[in-house]
């Protein structure tokens, strides 16, 4: 068997691809929270919850109603981003003019309470979700086996991320979105419903959320506590890339998967803190993040 | 010379005036002093300590987000280095003394807070708040995976000992009025620290940091002393902590502390002296009542519904909306 710095191929390329599923999450996560802040001039604590509302909805709605993994996939984002825009509008929306600290601090609050109460319901242990049938298996790629859920989740994320991009960059809706980050206030006056926007664009930061939740399902342990420490890694992220473009949370988000991957090949104790120390590096030599725009 | 007299007349009253409140002030100063003085006679001394512990958390905490405006998600790791360089130390050499395992421990979690600063001012605002969380992960990490810490056990069984070799602090009492003069010497000096120049200075970057860079304070570097002093309070309470129930844990790492600080100082009242400590009185207390009956594994929720209903409803926290009344009221 071929080696590269003394680990096999397949070894090598298993973790490449680990890494870069691991990366799509991040940037499917990033991506949403970057749409919020876009907007709503907020970071949503609640991202964390809202991935795991997606998975748990995903499960469950299974459990209780045998629906299966394809309409899940749609219909838990929808049913979560429904709710998110019920928390935005009944709380995030209450204190809009207020610093930006205690819309953080509520969204924080929010989580602590879905997280909570789930965990009494259904426990830490994780709840069981069964793969669907198309996707058991995989193909032999010659250096390496691909399971076929794993390219699915690749190829689903990276189309919800160059669908969002091609929203919010080439329509009339995202046109509107992109004038309300710069100033929404004279978007009010042009006539158009910046609350309805407001509101609209929180439901659809935490969809993408719950999308990836839902996609998570059928290979990641779903349990109530499954979105507080994706989330940290997601901030350390947001961080790196900068919010600036949509473009630039995917990239960074893929990017940290991989760097992430590599280090369980070569060091395997640090590859739980290793974007974190890259947030590091990256805010000692360019503050405002990879692709950022001001400091 | 008749509007002269009348200026004197007004700032006289004003004297009066600054002076009758402040005599007001020390008077419930020395009231909650003798309160806290006389507290083990009726309460178990080990509680009262949990709670000056963590008061003294909030209080180092709230120098930070109450009078600079910086929201730092990350305190969980000073108060964690703190406690667990005091317990391995106090673990580990049975010749030191208490106050040297504690000093220690201060010192230490002082740098990590000088590293944790000089990477996290780079950024305002929420980012901020981000990367003081993200740091604070790594520091979990660190925590969990290095050999000495105990890894998910913690350190247990960590040694009193002697004050300056002399004081026997296996005696609760004796343990609880050294607690007590930490926790007044923490609170004392950031008392001190705000009501001094340079905590005016950190007071203009809270209510408007461009204002002050033009008006030329190097706000970089009074950030960074804020954060310094304030992570070396935290890790002093870390400290005094596990030197208090004899153990380190992951707990004091997680994420969750780093929250639970914050729920404290912002329940208490963010940017009052008083606030922090009445937060922290009350949270404890909760915790520890919902943990006795039915509720105990509803305390998450119910701190976040506390989290929801305090930012919703009363933002000033229990101090402020208090002072807000008085202030109201009086004039």
């Amino acid at each position: 068997m071929t080696e590269i710095l003394g680990v096999p191929v397949a070894v090598l390329s298993g973790q490449l691809m680990l890494g870069v599923i691991n990366g799509s999450f991040y940037a499917l996560l990033s991506l949403g929270l970057a749409v919020i802040f876009g907007l709503l001039k907020i970071i949503n604590f609640a991202h964390g919850a809202m991935y795991m509302l997606g998975a748990m909805c995903t499960v469950l709605m299974f459990d209780a109603f045998g629906i299966n993994y394809w309409v899940a996939l749609f219909l838990a984002p929808v049913v979560v981003g429904c709710f998110g825009i019920v928390l935005e509008y009944f709380l995030l929306r209450r204190i809009a003019g207020q610093d930006h600290i205690y819309s953080l601090l509520l969204t924080f609050g929010i989580a602590l309470i879905l997280q909570g109460v789930l965990t009494n319901i259904y426990g830490v242990s994780g709840l069981r979700y069964s793969m669907p049938e198309v996707f058991r298996g995989g193909m032999n790629l010659g250096f390496m086996f691909l399971p076929y859920y794993r390219a699915w989740v690749i190829v689903a994320a990276l189309v919800v991320c160059f669908g969002t991009w091609f929203l919010i960059e080439k329509t009339r809706l995202g046109s509107y979105l992109r004038a309300g980050t710069e100033d929404s206030q004279l978007m009010q006056g042009f006539g158009i419903n910046v609350p309805l926007l407001i509101s609209l664009t929180y439901g659809f930061g935490v969809m993408l959320a719950a999308f990836a939740g839902a996609l998570a399902a059928p290979i990641y342990s779903v349990s109530p506590v499954m979105g507080s420490n994706i989330l940290i890694v997601v901030f350390a992220v947001v961080v790196i890339g900068g919010m600036g473009s949509i473009a630039g949370a995917v990239i960074t988000g893929l990017m940290m998967g991989v760097v992430e991957g590599f280090t369980k090949v070569f060091y395997p104790e640090g590859s739980a803190a290793v974007i974190f120390l890259v947030m590091v590096v990256v805010l000692l030599i360019r503050p405002s993040g990879l692709f950022g725009k001001e400091a | 010379m008749a509007t002269t007299t009348t200026q004197t007349d007004i700032q006289q009253s004003i004297v009066k005036q600054q002076k009758s409140e402040q005599r007001k002030k020390r008077i419930l100063n020395l009231v909650l002093l003798a309160l806290l003085l006389l507290a083990p006679a009726v309460m178990y001394p080990v509680f009262l300590m949990k709670i000056l512990c963590f008061a003294l958390f909030a209080v180092a905490f709230n120098l930070l987000l109450g009078y600079t405006g910086l929201l730092s998600f990350g305190h969980a790791a000073f108060l964690a280095a703190g406690s667990y360089t005091t317990g391995y130390l106090l673990s580990n050499f049975s010749g030191l003394t208490t106050e040297m395992g504690i000093i220690v421990g201060t010192a230490v979690a002082t740098v990590l807070g000088l590293g944790f600063g000089i990477v996290a001012i780079r950024r305002q605002g929420i980012y901020f708040a981000m990367i003081t969380l993200a740091l604070a992960q790594l520091v979990y990490f660190f925590f969990v995976q290095a050999p000495f810490t105990g890894g998910e056990d913690g350190m247990h069984g960590v040694p009193r000992g002697h004050l300056f070799g002399l004081v026997d602090l296996e005696n609760n009492y004796a343990m609880y009025y050294f607690v007590l003069a930490v926790f007044l010497g923490g609170y004392l000096m950031v008392q001190r620290i705000v009501g001094s120049p340079f905590g005016q200075v950190l007071k203009a970057i809270k209510q408007n940091e461009p204002r002050a860079v033009s008006l030329g304070y190097n706000v970089d570097r009074y950030k960074l002393l804020a954060f310094v002093i304030s992570a070396g309070l935290a890790g002093l309470a870390g400290s005094v902590k596990t030197v208090v129930f004899q153990l380190a844990s992951l707990n004091d790492a997680h994420w969750h502390m780093s929250g639970e600080v914050i729920l404290m100082t912002l329940l208490g009242g963010t940017g009052t002296l008083l606030g922090p400590v009445v937060g922290a009185t009350f949270v404890v207390n909760l915790e520890y009542q919902l943990a006795q009956g039915p509720l105990g594994d509803w305390v998450d929720p119910i701190l976040g519904a506390i989290f929801v209903l305090t930012v919703m409803a009363f933002r000033s926290g229990i101090v402020g909306e208090i002072q807000n009344f008085m202030r109201k009221n009086m004039s």
